[in-house]
C-alpha cells in the first residue's frame, strides 16, 4: 500500500548529494532533450532560453529589491507620490530603531523565536532519526502497516486537529496546574515526537546504509541502540541536516501555532509579531514595516547561500520516484 | 519455539523505536481527531462544559450562509491557483532544466522566493499592492493604465490578487518538477528525435508523461495547502474585503477563537479533514488514467 505513494518513491542517491541541480558543475547525464541540431538554431534558443530566464529572475527579485529599498527610506520619502527609485536620504536608522525602541518589542519577539526553533529543531531531528531507524533497521510484524499509517499523516492539515488540540492543552493546564496554554510548550512538545515528513526523509535514507555494517556490529556485541548510535548516526550527517533545515524554515514559518497558542505580545514569535507590527502601525510607517520583514527574512536568506545544496537536495527528494 | 520467541523480541524491539511516534500520533493525531468528532456533536462554548447536540451543529452548517461563503471563495483560489499555479511551475521548470551558462544562479534566484516566511512576503505584497504607492500601479501607470485596478481593496481584484502572490512563492513545487525532468530517461527523447519529433510534440508525449508522478504529487500537495489557506488572507486582507478573500480555514479559525463555538468549530474541522480525504482520493482515483510510473 505504501508503495503507492509517490512520497515513497525517492532516488536515494539525491540524498547522497548527487543531485544535478545543486551545482552547474555535476550536470551530469541529464541532458537537456531539446537542442535540435545546427548551431545557428542552437545559439537563437540560447538566447531565447537566457530573455526568458531573466525576465522570470527579474520577476522574483522585484518583491525582494522594494522591499530593501523601502526599508532604507524615511517616512516621507517612502510615501511620497510619485514613489522613487533610490532612497534618499539613506536611512540605516530603521532598523536601528527596531531594536532601540522599547515599544517594537523586536529582540525579544526574536528571541522567542529563536528559543522555540531550537527546541522544535532538536526535538524533530533526534526523535525522527530514533523512530526512523525502527522503520528502517529492524524488521517486524506490522512494520509496514504502521508505515503507511504514518505517511498518511502528512496529509492532515493543522487546522483539523488545532480547535481540539487547543482544547486538550487548556484542560492540561486545568487539571494538572501546569499552564499549557499561553507559554511555548505547545509549540515544541509534540516535536518531540517525531514529525512524519522527517521521519519518511531519514527512513529512506537509513534503508541505504548496507546491514552488513550493522550485522558486523552485532557479532562484535554492539547493542541495537550502540548501532543507532555508533553506526547510523554518523553516516547520516547529509539527511539529518536535512531535516533540521525543513524544522527549522517549518517553525520560523509557522503563524497559525503561535497564533492559537499564545495570548501576550511579550510571547510573540517574529512571525506573530510582525503581523501585530503591521496592526500597530496602522497602515503607516512603511519603511519601518518592511525593515522588520527584511529581519524576519534573512535569516532564512543567509541560511540558504550556507546550505544551498542541503535545500535543493532536500526539497528535490521529496518529490521524486526513483 | 526459538523462533517465534525472536519473533516477540524483533517487534518489541522495533516497537521500542518507534514508540515516540507511536505516543505521539496517539496523542496528537488519533486524540484530537476522535475528540473533536464528539465535539462535533456538541454545543461547547468553552467556559461551561461540553452539551451533546447530536447533530446540530452539522444541521446549522447547511443553514450557514458564511459557511457556504467560505467554501465558495476556497474553491474560487483553488480554481485561480491550481491550475495556473501548475502550468508556471512545469513552465519554470523547463525553462531552468535548459543547459545554458549561469543556471545555478538563475535556479537559485527563483527558489528564493519560497522560503520568505508567509507573514513577511504578506507584509511585502501588501506594499507592492498598495493601490497609490505601490511599486505594481507605479508600473503600470509609467505603462500608461490610467486607472490601475485597486488590487486587495477591491471586491473584484482581492481574490486574483492572492493568487498572482502565490505564484511568486512555487519555487519549492519548481525544484521537484525539475528533479522529476531530469529524472525522464534520456533515451525516450533519443528516439523521439530519430522518429522525427517536434519539440511540441516532446513535450507532450515524453516529457508530460515522464513526470506525471510528479505532477501528481504536488497536485496533492496543492490541494492540500489550498485547503488549510489560512495566514496570508489573515495577514493581508482579514478576509475582506465583504469577505471575498473570507476562507474555509479562517470561518474555523473564527468560530473557534473569536466566537468560541467549539463544537461547530470541530464539526468544520471535520469538513475539512473529509474534503482532503475526497479530494485527494479522487486525485488518486482518478491517477489510474494519466501517471505513469516507469519500470517497474
Amino acid at each position: 500500500m505504501a508503495e503507492k505513494l509517490p512520497v515513497n518513491m525517492v532516488s536515494t542517491d539525491l540524498l547522497r548529494g548527487n543531485f544535478p541541480a545543486a551545482a552547474e558543475a555535476s550536470q551530469g547525464p541529464a541532458a537537456p532533450p531539446e537542442s535540435p541540431p545546427g548551431p545557428a538554431r542552437h545559439i537563437s534558443r540560447r538566447i531565447l532560453s537566457h530573455a526568458l530566464l531573466l525576465m522570470a529572475s527579474l520577476l522574483a527579485l522585484v518583491p525582494f529589491l522594494w522591499l530593501l529599498d523601502t526599508s532604507f527610506k524615511t517616512e516621507s520619502s517612502a510615501t511620497q507620490y510619485p514613489p522613487t527609485l533610490i532612497p534618499a536620504p539613506f536611512r540605516w536608522q530603521n532598523y536601528v530603531n527596531l531594536f532601540s525602541e522599547r515599544q517594537y518589542h523586536m529582540l525579544l519577539w526574536a528571541r522567542n523565536s529563536l528559543t522555540i526553533a531550537v527546541l522544535v529543531v532538536l526535538g524533530t531531528t533526534i526523535s525522527s532519526a530514533f523512530v526512523a531507524y525502527g522503520f528502517a533497521k529492524i524488521r517486524f510484524r506490522g512494520r509496514g502497516v504502521l508505515f503507511a499509517l504514518m505517511l498518511s499523516t502528512m496529509m492532515i492539515p493543522f487546522p483539523v486537529t488545532m480547535v481540539s488540540m487547543f482544547i486538550i492543552f487548556k484542560w492540561l493546564g486545568d487539571y494538572t496546574g501546569i499552564a499549557w496554554l499561553g507559554t511555548f510548550r505547545p509549540l515544541w512538545v509534540p516535536y518531540w515526537f517525531g514529525s512524519a515528513f522527517s521521519i519518511f526523509l531519514l527512513r529512506q535514507f537509513f534503508i541505504t546504509i548496507p546491514d552488513e555494517l550493522s550485522e558486523a556490529a552485532r557479532i562484535d556485541g554492539c547493542s541495537e541502540l550502540g548501532i543507532f548510535f555508533r553506526i547510523v548516526l554518523p553516516l547520516a550527517r547529509p539527511a539529518l541536516s536535512v531535516v533540521a533545515l525543513f524544522a527549522f524554515l517549518g517553525v520560523w514559518n509557522d503563524f497559525l501555532g503561535p497564533l492559537v497558542y499564545l495570548q501576550h505580545s511579550h510571547q510573540f514569535t517574529l512571525a506573530l509579531g510582525l503581523d501585530a507590527f503591521q496592526s500597530q502601525l496602522g497602515g503607516s510607517q512603511w519603511n519601518l514595516l518592511m525593515a522588520a520583514s527584511v529581519l524576519v527574512i534573512l535569516p532564512v536568506v543567509i541560511l540558504f547561500f550556507i546550505a544551498q545544496r542541503t535545500f535543493i537536495e532536500g526539497i528535490a527528494t521529496t518529490g521524486i520516484k526513483g | 519455539m526459538i523462533q517465534w520467541r525472536n519473533e516477540i523480541r524483533q517487534t518489541a524491539k522495533g516497537l521500542a523505536f518507534l514508540s515516540p511516534w507511536l505516543i505521539g500520533f496517539a496523542v496528537f493525531m488519533a486524540l484530537p481527531i476522535g475528540l473533536s468528532l464528539y465535539l462535533s456533536f456538541c454545543d461547547y462554548p468553552l467556559l461551561q462544559p461540553p452539551v451533546f447536540v447530536g447533530l446540530r451543529n452539522y444541521h446549522a452548517m447547511l443553514h450557514d450562509s458564511v459557511f457556504w461563503e467560505s467554501l465558495r471563495n476556497t474553491g474560487y483560489y483553488a480554481l485561480l491557483t491550481l491550475p495556473a499555479g501548475m502550468i508556471i511551475a512545469i513552465g519554470a521548470a523547463l525553462l531552468l532544466n535548459s543547459r545554458v551558462r549561469g543556471i545555478s544562479i538563475y535556479r537559485a534566484i527563483i527558489f528564493l522566493p519560497s522560503l520568505v516566511p508567509l507573514v513577511a512576503s504578506s507584509m511585502v505584497w501588501l506594499w507592492l499592492f498598495n493601490s497609490r504607492l505601490g511599486l505594481i500601479n507605479t508600473v503600470l501607470r509609467y505603462l500608461g493604465v490610467a486607472h490601475p485596478p485597486g488590487w486587495l481593496t477591491t471586491t473584484q481584484w482581492a481574490m486574483p490578487s492572492l493568487a498572482i502572490m502565490s505564484f511568486w512563492g512555487l519555487g519549492n513545487t519548481i525544484v521537484i518538477y525539475l528533479a522529476g525532468l531530469q529524472d525522464v530517461p534520456k533515451e525516450l527523447y533519443e528516439a523521439a528525435e530519430i522518429d522525427g519529433a517536434s519539440p511540441a510534440r516532446q513535450l507532450w508525449h515524453v516529457t508530460l508523461p515522464g513526470i506525471s508522478p510528479v505532477i501528481f504529487f504536488n497536485l496533492i500537495m496543492a490541494i492540500i495547502g489550498v485547503v488549510q489557506n489560512f495566514t496570508v488572507p489573515y495577514v493581508m486582507t482579514q478576509g475582506g474585503p465583504d469577505r471575498v478573500t473570507y476562507l474555509f480555514t479562517m470561518y474555523l479559525y473564527d468560530n473557534a477563537f473569536s466566537f468560541l463555538h467549539m463544537g461547530y468549530a470541530s464539526a468544520m474541522a471535520w469538513v475539512e479533514l473529509l474534503m482532503v480525504l475526497i479530494l485527494t482520493g479522487v486525485a488518486f482515483w482518478s491517477s489510474r488514467h494519466w501517471v505513469h510510473y516507469q519500470g517497474k
